[in-house]
């Protein structure tokens, strides 16, 4: 008896051996007699890193001639020149990648994974159009960044888009912003990358739903100028934010304004800002009273957002690979569906615990949790900053172009006949010389 | 007059003292980067003890010709006369005859080599990177073919569309100067199989610098 039970033992753990031993055990490779040698898999080598940084070069020339051609040139036609060879190069020829509007993942994923690193080249992407933007504006907007160049090419019949709809619209740049941080500290997606409208037309190839994507942001962006820019780029919201406080800024008329009114509809992305008048004594305690009013509103929304946010945490966190993969091994284990997928079958096939993969599932939707009430939060946030910005009187004796919202791309100039003088004085100046 | 003069003066204050604020939150921002960015960059590979061949890497790649292709392990294949990577579940013939093969687009060239050995090679050409021939050698044979990301092909998209439609987590970014996760013959690993926390070690030895 207890040598038949030795044998069984014996076989069992040959067997259990069997299992974990993978398929390399099962034919032996040969040794040849005919004096083949095994060839070795070919490993070609990535593109040179030296392309990296000649792409920081690039787009670090391409900065300084941009902020010269806005600043001292003042020239709309060398602006577009610029942002078709921007276009060209980063869009067609670089394919769009790695550009500044998704280097913010990959930045925020350093700060939240311990273990990755940022490669140098991206954090220079990062950097360089703030750092810029803080000097004289948004001048990427203007000319370098390619998703830009090519809304500006198809903008042909601009309408102006109400105030008041603007705002609205403008506040899902800021949830998206939000949003995409959410998801990459996490490390659950890159949003701006998936959702990216205009890469496919880059690569001339992708997934069918982002090309009609593309395709109807570029038929909106016939009538409305630059609607990703507006509304949706989280890097904009961000370059806003810091040309609010520049220290150079587009204007419209070189030296002064003489309030001829011009200009006023030569913005097509509703950025030329009118005169107004004195703060009407009328209004002035009734608008008093609401400012007081919106400003303890605040943080009852950040609270409000915050809470919602979190408490979306089942559907945010579905984002997230593992918590999706949880869900549906959840579900075959108890029956509720039929089949596996491809996911369910992997996991099953690495012989994990289904609990701990539950655990790490519960750990993620608590990291959610958390996340959301920052993300809630920074809504809530926004949506009161918007409405304390709508209860001031802000005061303005020229026509200006907005300093948040202006994207430098210099259509305005021309229509100044203040700059009609300075560019005929500059002509006549080179004609008597000649 | 003095009044507006005051308030103009104000004004500018708190903007050169945001402006500076942001200045060396920027600054702040770049040290952190810095201190934390590799000078390598990374590049997308897979990671071909967790692949399971699902096929997603021939259909989710934003390039029109997937990035990945089928390598082939020569140190790992048993070089069998019966190949489950190269033959269909049920060939009519133990030929290369295109309707025995498993591959759709024949990339797969089978050579005798001798008695009764044959060397199987991969036209990358015509490789389309399904896995098929990656799901037929890992269930029945030594698990010598594989998909690898082909760096003369890959874009290197910040986020790879394959990686976010990988069911088993197989994709993930390596340094771009060891760029390639090939497979080779090392019993000790096999015991290992399956178990994370080793894996990442597995691969400190695993790795072909090539």
């Amino acid at each position: 008896m207890i040598r038949f039970g030795h044998i069984i033992v014996g076989v069992a753990v040959l067997l259990s051996l069997c299992a974990v031993v993978p398929a390399v055990e099962r034919f032996p490779p040969p040794e040849f007699e005919s004096g083949y040698e095994r060839p070795s898999p070919t490993t070609p080598h990535p593109r040179q890193d030296i392309y990296e940084y000649i792409d920081v070069v690039v787009l670090l020339t391409a900065l300084c001639l941009s902020s010269y051609l806005v600043l001292r040139n003042r020239s709309r036609r060398a602006i577009f020149i610029l942002m078709v060879f921007s276009l060209l190069y980063f869009g067609f020829w670089r394919k769009g990648c790695v550009c500044p509007i998704g280097a913010i993942q990959n930045v925020v994923l350093s700060v939240f994974d311990r273990d990755y690193a940022v490669p140098i080249v991206v954090a220079a992407f990062f950097l360089l159009p703030l750092v810029f933007t803080l000097f004289f504006g948004r001048i990427f907007c203007a000319a370098v960044c390619p998703l830009g160049a090519i809304q500006d090419l198809v903008l042909l019949r601009p309408v102006s888009v109400p105030n008041w709809l603007e705002s609205g619209l403008r506040l899902f740049a800021y949830v998206y912003l939000g949003a995409t941080v959410l998801f990459a500290a996490t490390g659950s997606a890159f949003l701006i990358c998936r959702y990216d409208p205009f890469v496919s037309f880059f690569h001339l190839s992708g997934n069918l739903n982002i090309v009609i994507l593309g395709a109807c942001f570029l038929v909106v962006g016939v009538f409305i100028g630059r609607p990703y820019c507006r509304f949706v780029c989280p890097y904009g919201v961000i370059l806003r934010q810091l040309s609010r406080v520049s220290k150079w800024r587009v204007t419209i008329a070189p030296d002064e304004c003489v309030q001829c009114r011009l200009c006023e509809d030569s913005c097509p992305f509703g950025a030329i800002r009118e005169p107004t008048a004195d703060w009407p004594a009328s209004e002035y305690n009734k608008s008093k009273k609401r400012l007081a009013f919106v400003i303890f509103l605040l943080p009852v929304l950040i609270f409000i957002g915050g809470w919602i946010g979190s408490g979306l945490r089942t559907v945010t966190s579905r984002m997230h690979a593992t918590v999706r993969l949880a869900e549906r091994v959840y579900l075959e284990e108890n029956g509720k569906v039929e089949g596996t997928t491809d996911a369910s079958s992997a996991f099953r096939a690495t012989g994990k615990e289904v609990k701990e993969l539950y655990a790490e599932a519960s750990n993620i939707r608590a990291e959610f949790g958390l996340g959301g009430w920052f993300f809630g939060g920074f809504v809530g946030l926004v949506i009161g900053l918007k409405l304390v910005g709508l209860s001031v009187w802000r005061q303005r004796t020229d026509y200006e172009a907005d300093r948040a919202s202006c994207l430098a791309c210099g259509r305005c100039f021309e229509y100044c006949p203040k700059e009609q003088v300075r560019l005929k004085k500059a002509k006549e100046a080179i004609g008597e010389s000649q | 007059m003095a009044e507006s003069r005051d308030n103009v003066s104000r004004r500018h204050f708190l903007r050169d003292g945001l402006w500076g604020t942001c200045l060396a939150g920027l600054g702040g921002i770049a040290g952190f980067l810095l201190s934390k960015s590799h000078r390598q960059n990374t590049v997308w590979q897979i990671d071909p003890y967790v692949c399971v061949a699902c096929g997603n890497c021939a259909t989710y790649c934003v390039l029109e010709e997937s990035a990945v292709k089928c390598v082939h392990a020569y140190a790992v294949c048993g070089y069998c006369r019966i190949c489950f990577g190269f033959f269909g579940p049920e060939p009519f013939d133990i030929t290369e005859g295109a309707e025995n093969q498993l591959c759709p687009t024949g990339a797969i060239k089978r050579t005798f080599v001798e008695d009764p050995y044959y060397e199987y090679t991969i036209d990358e050409s015509l490789c389309i990177g399904c896995g098929k021939c990656v799901k037929g050698c890992n269930t029945f044979g030594n698990g010598s073919l594989f998909l690898q990301v082909r760096h003369d092909r890959c874009l290197n998209c910040n986020e790879c569309s394959i990686a976010a439609a990988c069911p088993s987590g197989a994709y993930k970014r390596v340094p771009a100067d060891r760029p390639y996760l090939l497979k080779r013959v090392d019993p000790v690993r096999n015991n290992t199989a399956g178990r994370a926390p080793l894996r990442s070690r597995r691969f400190s030895n695993g790795v072909d610098h090539t």
